[in-house]
């Protein structure tokens, strides 16, 4: 494993595109073929199938490491990496590792078959065999989840370099359901005729989010604009008489969206859709809340109950193949008018929509239609340039999101905790509340939107004017005043201020206002009224 | 009867009625006697502050014109109904344990403290006592320090590669202790050595008390980078990745501090590289401090207090939280 721990070090050790590159494309060329593509394997969140429980990680490291396991739990809940965690309690060795990578996998792999004891004997011995880099790294094969800097974008530009092959061939040819086992380096990066898998989506196109006004766009003809609805980005392919359903996280979501399989009745194999997928009541003129489609995420299977309850669909807003040719680089008119000619008899009970396109002469009026967006359930508009064909990645130019303005709120801060990982060693997690009367009533939790000097200066803060412990929760002085940003607001029995919030995030410090100026549950109450 | 305890926890900081004095106080008292200079712990406003011969350049250079005494290591000294003691606390030169007795019961307040020999500061030594106060800046068993000699080794070999291909190695450190602890780790065979402002006046302080390190360039206005290749920068971790940085033209940034033993830490700093170089006490050396003293009444302060005072009543000490307001910087000090 030492020349994959030195090419993990080599990318971990910068913060530079080109050099991470460099790095990969240097081990993509030299390293075996079958690292090689356990590499792409680990690095594109695939990881072999975990031979032990981290149950048993976690009571072995600590047995191991003679700290006990309370401690063990309460350093990871600060290091915030499990198999980092483990690394660093065991005593330091010298490494002494002459395995391959591929031959640690299949070490790990074949303790399937094998007894508690035995794979605890096999575990223990590696931790004293590998040190540094190496130990936590074995632990991340068990663990999974390599995140280390290495986006999707960057593997296919130094696989690219490696190879000679164009970048966005390479994001494709990652894409979708592989495993290592299957597949061989020469197969899944070189061969020309790749045999693709059905059910292999495309790669997404991710768009930009519009910070100024749209005139800065150019000519509004050249534009189409539809509603931007809160859902899950999907990909549904129809391919073999089979169908698929994949999420921008590439992660085949097919079993949890059954009433999907219906759309082979209504278009024909070798058709891929971009859309979204919303609840819709049948008859509903917009879509349902984000909050109805949570009932259905996290639910691998669905009971006849919920599927009657929260019906889903796609929302249909791109057509990326289309009788089994990819389509991908037409522009996007054309694309559409296919997409449109071929959902022209869609029934009302379809699993499949088209998104509606706003008529439009000028900018102006489209900011007037953008403004009524709450009136009909979505986030704001998108747009899409009609020449424009279909690229992947998140790629500037020429698909925008302009969302309205953010709902806000001023809050006041009363509880903080320290963060995990980046953020161990400052508060980073505060709960946030607005008066009730003289009370403060808490009403959401937010962690990100400040700065890591103003972290550092709230932590400093916290340490000073803690009024009481609870665990690792700090009550702090109501003294601060956060302005809130969210993008939704429900009502919800579980929280005290009767409220939930959707993507809560602090906006600004507001050092300006004096505690008694924050919000009022009322004035809450009276957004979830008109906003719920 | 119970006794008075010899030391006691109050809003102004560790508190001695038989001498009524203070120590590391952070609000204006009479007297403080303080363990050493880092802003933390040695603050403005005090009538008057007792402290090592060692660490009182670095806070009369902080602090000004104040009133205040020198006491050499392990010299008794009667205040009140107290004889104190100032003891090598090996966290940064000057650095002290301060040792107070009261009618036989002795407390020991160790302020900050590395039980490793840097090489610089007065190596720590232990103190029987009765009462120990620690700190718990790295109390958590993932705080493991490597040998001094092995990071000292990786730091040049970063430099190195930095010259070679032609780049400035920019090492972000604070400025007091710790810049000076890796002047000494650094092999000046590699390249020259450039500093900050706030690095090279800590440095011309310990320098004019005896203590040597490499040469420095200070870098002013007019310092041409061109002049310097192979340069290493010494400077605090603010000036990374500033304006101030970025006429160094092509660079590695480097952070040195014992969070950078936490991945995720190192991460959000956001520089190349991490050296885990630290001048407090890891878990093997808190532990093994602890027994030293031969303690039994343990009280924990600034760092991860509720997590090592649980370990230590496991473990059949007497522990307790103190409360404190000394970690006020979000562990940059550190």
């Amino acid at each position: 494993m030492k020349d994959f721990a030195a090419l993990f070090n080599a990318v971990d050790q910068t913060t530079k595109t080109t050099i991470k590159v460099a790095a990969l494309a240097e081990y993509f060329t030299t390293a075996e073929e079958t690292d090689r593509l356990w590499t792409v394997a680990l690095f594109s969140g695939r990881r072999p199938k975990r031979a032990v429980t981290t149950t048993k990680l976690r009571e072995w490291a600590s047995e191991a490491s003679g700290v006990p396991l309370w401690l063990f739990e309460d350093s990871y809940a600060i290091v915030g990496d499990l198999a980092e965690t483990i690394a660093l309690v065991l005593p330091p060795v010298d490494s002494d590792d002459t395995g391959t990578l591929t031959s640690w996998i299949n070490a790990l792999r074949g303790l399937k078959e094998e007894d508690d004891a035995a794979r605890k004997a096999f575990v223990l011995s590696a931790w004293q065999q590998l040190g540094g880099t190496e130990r936590f790294l074995f632990n991340k094969l068990i663990t999974g989840g390599f995140r280390i800097g290495i986006s999707q974008k960057l593997m296919t530009r130094a696989l690219s370099r490696a190879t000679g092959r164009p970048e966005p061939e390479m994001a494709h040819r990652l894409m979708g359901n592989w495993h290592p086992d299957d597949v061989t380096w020469h197969s899944l990066i070189e061969a020309e005729d790749a045999s693709a898998d059905a059910s292999r989506p495309y790669p997404f196109y991710l768009a930009y989010a519009l910070e100024d006004t749209p005139e800065a766009l150019g000519d509004p003809t050249d534009w189409r604009a539809e509603w931007k609805w809160d859902g899950i980005r999907g990909q549904l392919i129809l391919r073999d008489g089979d169908y698929f359903v994949w999420s921008r996280g590439e992660e085949l979501m097919t079993d949890r969206f059954p009433e999907l399989a219906r759309a082979a009745d209504h278009m024909p194999p070798g058709t891929v859709l971009d859309g979204e997928l919303l609840v819709w009541q049948p008859g509903a003129e917009f879509p349902s809340s984000f909050n109805a489609l949570q009932a259905r995420i996290g639910r691998k299977t669905v009971p006849k109950k919920l599927l009657a309850e929260a019906p889903v669909i796609l929302h249909a807003y791109d057509m990326l193949e289309w009788r089994g040719e990819d389509i991908r680089h037409r522009p996007f008119a054309e694309r559409r008018a296919l997409l449109e000619k071929a959902s022209a008899d869609l029934p009302a009970d379809a699993p499949i929509r088209l998104s509606p396109q706003h008529k439009f002469t000028d900018w102006t009026e489209l900011a007037t239609l953008r403004d009524t967006a709450r009136d009909a359930q979505a986030e704001g508009l998108m747009l899409k340039r009609a020449d424009s064909p279909y690229l992947s990645g998140r790629k500037k130019g020429d698909w925008w999101k302009w969302k309205l303005d953010p709902l806000t709120i001023d809050a006041v801060m009363i509880y903080a905790q320290s963060g995990s990982g980046r953020r161990a060693n400052l508060f980073t997690d505060f709960t946030f509340a607005v008066w009730n009367g003289n009370d403060l009533v808490p009403f959401t939790k937010a962690y990100s939107g400040l700065t890591d000097a103003e972290f550092r200066q709230i932590t400093a803060w916290v340490r000073k004017n803690t009024l009481q412990r609870f665990g690792p929760v700090r009550q702090v002085t109501p003294h601060h005043v956060f302005e809130i940003a969210f993008e939704g607001i429900q009502p919800s029995p579980r929280h005290k201020s009767g409220v939930a919030l959707r993507f809560p995030r602090m906006l600004r410090w507001r050092k300006d206002k004096p505690l008694q100026e924050a919000n009022t549950l009322d004035d809450l109450k009276e957004m979830l009224r008109i906003y719920g | 009867m119970t006794r008075e305890p010899v030391l006691t926890f109050t809003e102004n900081g560790i508190y001695c009625a038989a001498g009524d004095f203070y120590i590391d106080p952070w609000r204006p008292v009479a007297r403080a006697l303080i363990t050493h200079g880092h802003a933390d712990h040695a603050r403005d406003g005090m009538g008057s502050y007792l402290a090592t011969d060692a660490a009182l350049p670095v806070m009369r250079h902080r602090l000004g014109e104040i009133d205040a005494e020198g006491i050499a290591y392990g010299e008794r000294r009667q205040i009140g109904g107290a004889t104190v003691s100032f003891h090598p606390a090996g966290h940064v030169p000057g650095s002290a344990q301060i040792r107070v007795e009261v009618a036989g019961e002795v407390w020991v307040a160790s302020g900050d403290y590395k039980v490793i020999d840097d090489g610089m500061s007065e190596p720590f030594e232990p103190v029987k006592c009765h009462h120990f106060i620690t700190e718990s800046t790295f109390g958590l068993p993932v705080f493991r320090w490597a040998p001094q000699a092995d990071v000292a080794a990786d730091l040049n070999a970063w430099w190195a590669r930095c010259a070679a291909e032609g780049k400035t190695a920019f090492l972000g450190a604070y400025s007091l202790g710790k810049a000076q602890r890796l002047l000494s780790m650094l092999d000046p065979h590699v390249g020259p050595i450039l500093t900050h402002t706030a690095v090279e006046n800590t440095n011309a302080v310990l320098r004019g008390q005896g203590i040597t390190l490499p040469d420095t360039m200070l870098v002013t206005p007019e310092l041409n980078p061109k002049d310097h290749p192979g340069a290493l920068v010494l400077a605090p971790p603010s000036a990374l990745g500033s304006q101030w940085a970025r006429r160094f033209g092509k660079q590695e940034s480097a952070f040195a501090s014992g969070w950078m033993a936490l991945r995720g830490v190192r991460r959000r700093r956001a520089g190349d590289r991490g050296f885990v170089i630290s001048d407090h006490a890891d878990w093997d050396g808190l532990l093994w401090a602890i027994r030293e003293t031969g303690a039994e009444n343990i009280y924990v302060t600034h760092g991860y207090t509720d997590i090592f005072t649980r370990y230590l009543n496991e473990q059949g000490w007497n522990a307790q939280v103190v409360p404190t307001q000394f970690d006020s910087d979000g562990g940059d000090s550190e």
